[in-house]
């Protein structure tokens, strides 16, 4: 299916100002890093959680850890015929014991991969909590999952898709609304 | 990014099927895996509901218990049948017993046989997805996949890599899945063994034959060293262990005369004073308890790409 671009939900000044607005968030709400960690769910939600993390780091001096999940294997659709998924490299280096971990996303939709990565996350041990950081949330929720730190809500139709384009993936820096063609 | 290869075969048969990007796409997914059996929870959900049939008509360790644990860890259910205690001794066929299982609902049938080709023969039969575990002399794919990974682990690649594969040639599937898989990737394979347990023609397969193994050890990045397959001699025409250990065993004396740094591999069983000497066994340049771990990374990918198939 072709996808044409709409309209531009936010450009690259609109993505920094979100993700440092959602770092001092993250901070009042827990009062400091200690026992903090960040962990981005591939592809995109990765770096953003990379970006926040930067971002706490100015502000409070303090380096928190930074992990990545790949939720393909814990996926409840992949008897679906809708393309192969790829396996790729989770990584957590430290100890989610006891820990609150900021799960990153960057579009949250039916809510389902947030579930797998609750899955795979607990599946590494017993995290304090968890909070949920969006860019992006869109609307459509097929499972009670709420986000703790929304970047932008933006009401979209089923028949949209929302793209976050980031220099890391894709040489640009802005999220648009795109629909089927 | 460049568009991913996508896994479309229902089955594993061999390595000569494959192309070099099906190849690289489990190398890549097992390191993917390698990640996973090294959690405090080493399990994933990828094939919860599915079941895995180890069928095995020959006698095997390590390559069942390694399926086994594989098929675990993504979450499925496992049976073993092993052929003692099957109808098979009642004189079952091999397609009959895969359909038997079959309409069990099997969704993998894991199997190993004495005959070339009977792996082949089943996944004609059944629409359960077949992984070869070793098929007479013909091939045992994943062997040669796990020890793929393990010098792709070591050396970063695969290409221009100097490979010698030493020992029974002649009966060794795991020499020919290798052979098949290694110059796919443009590896350097020579063959070593004495001039009985070379096949004839297998030069065609694009390999170096040499009888002296100094020379194969020479200039090789890595060695894979096979068993002595004794019990295969029906003809009593194989050397004997003693004569076999003086002009071929990989000994410290021998590894004198390599780069200091070569990789020392042995799909096991190992006959320790035969085909390899116990200080080279368990010395610095071995790798052969890190292959039985990719092994099992390697088997996980397998187990999860072939149930994951896309409709070509």
């Amino acid at each position: 299916m072709e996808f044409k671009e709409k309209s531009q939900v936010l450009d690259k000044e609109g993505i920094k100002r979100i993700l440092m607005r959602i770092a001092h968030e993250i901070l009042e709400r827990n009062k400091a890093t200690k026992d903090l960690a960040i962990v981005g769910i591939r592809n995109r939600g990765a770096y953003l959680a990379e970006r926040i993390a930067s971002y706490i780091k100015e502000i409070e001096g303090e380096k928190i850890p930074i992990g990545t999940l790949d939720i393909t294997l814990y996926r409840d659709d992949l008897t679906h015929a809708s393309g192969q998924p790829v396996v790729r490299e989770t990584k957590i280096d430290f100890d989610v014991e006891n820990k609150t971990i900021i799960l990153v996303d960057d579009v949250l939709f039916t809510g389902r991969t947030i579930r797998c990565a609750l899955d795979e996350l607990i599946d590494f041990g017993r995290p304090k909590s968890i909070q949920l950081a969006v860019l992006i949330d869109r609307g459509h929720r097929e499972l009670p999952i709420r986000p703790d730190y929304i970047g932008k809500n933006v009401p979209t139709s089923l028949k949209e898709i929302v793209e976050v384009h980031l220099e890391e993936t894709d040489k640009r820096e802005e999220v648009v609304i795109a629909e089927a063609s | 990014m460049p568009k991913q290869v996508k896994w479309t075969k229902k089955d594993l048969l061999g390595l000569e099927y494959l192309s070099r990007s099906e190849i690289e796409l489990i190398l890549q997914a097992a390191e993917s895996f390698k990640e996973v059996i090294t959690r405090k929870i080493k399990k994933v959900p990828a094939l919860r509901g599915k079941t895995v049939v180890n069928l095995f008509y020959e006698p095997s360790t390590r390559t069942r218990i390694s399926f086994e644990l594989a098929a675990k860890r993504l979450s499925a259910d496992v049976i073993n049948v092993e052929v003692e205690t099957s109808s098979v001794k009642k004189g079952e066929t091999l397609i009959d017993t895969g359909r038997n299982v079959e309409a069990l609902m099997i969704d993998v049938i894991v199997v190993r046989h004495n005959c070339s080709g009977a792996p082949y023969m089943l996944s004609k039969a059944v629409k359960a997805s077949v992984v070869n575990a070793g098929d007479g002399w013909h091939e045992h794919p994943t062997q040669a996949l796990l020890d793929m990974f393990t010098l792709k682990s070591k050396f970063g690649k695969l290409e221009d890599l100097k490979i010698s594969i030493i020992g029974d040639i002649a009966h060794s599937r795991v020499a020919r899945s290798n052979i098949w898989g290694l110059t796919k990737f443009g590896a350097n394979v020579t063959v070593c063994a004495p001039e009985i347990l070379i096949p004839k023609g297998i030069e065609t397969l694009g390999v170096k034959v040499t009888n002296d193994i100094d020379e194969a050890i020479r200039e090789a990045d890595a060695i894979n060293v096979l068993r002595m397959q004794f019990e295969r001699d029906e003809s009593g025409v194989f050397p004997s262990k003693m004569e076999y250990f003086k002009k071929f065993a990989i000994t410290e004396e021998r590894l004198k005369k390599a780069k200091k740094e070569i990789v020392v591999m042995h799909p096991g069983p190992i006959n320790r004073g035969v085909e390899m000497s116990t200080e080279v066994a368990d010395g610095p340049n071995s790798v052969i308890l890190e292959q039985v771990t990719n092994g099992l990374a390697v088997r996980m990918a397998v187990l999860y790409l072939i149930t994951h198939a896309e409709k070509e």
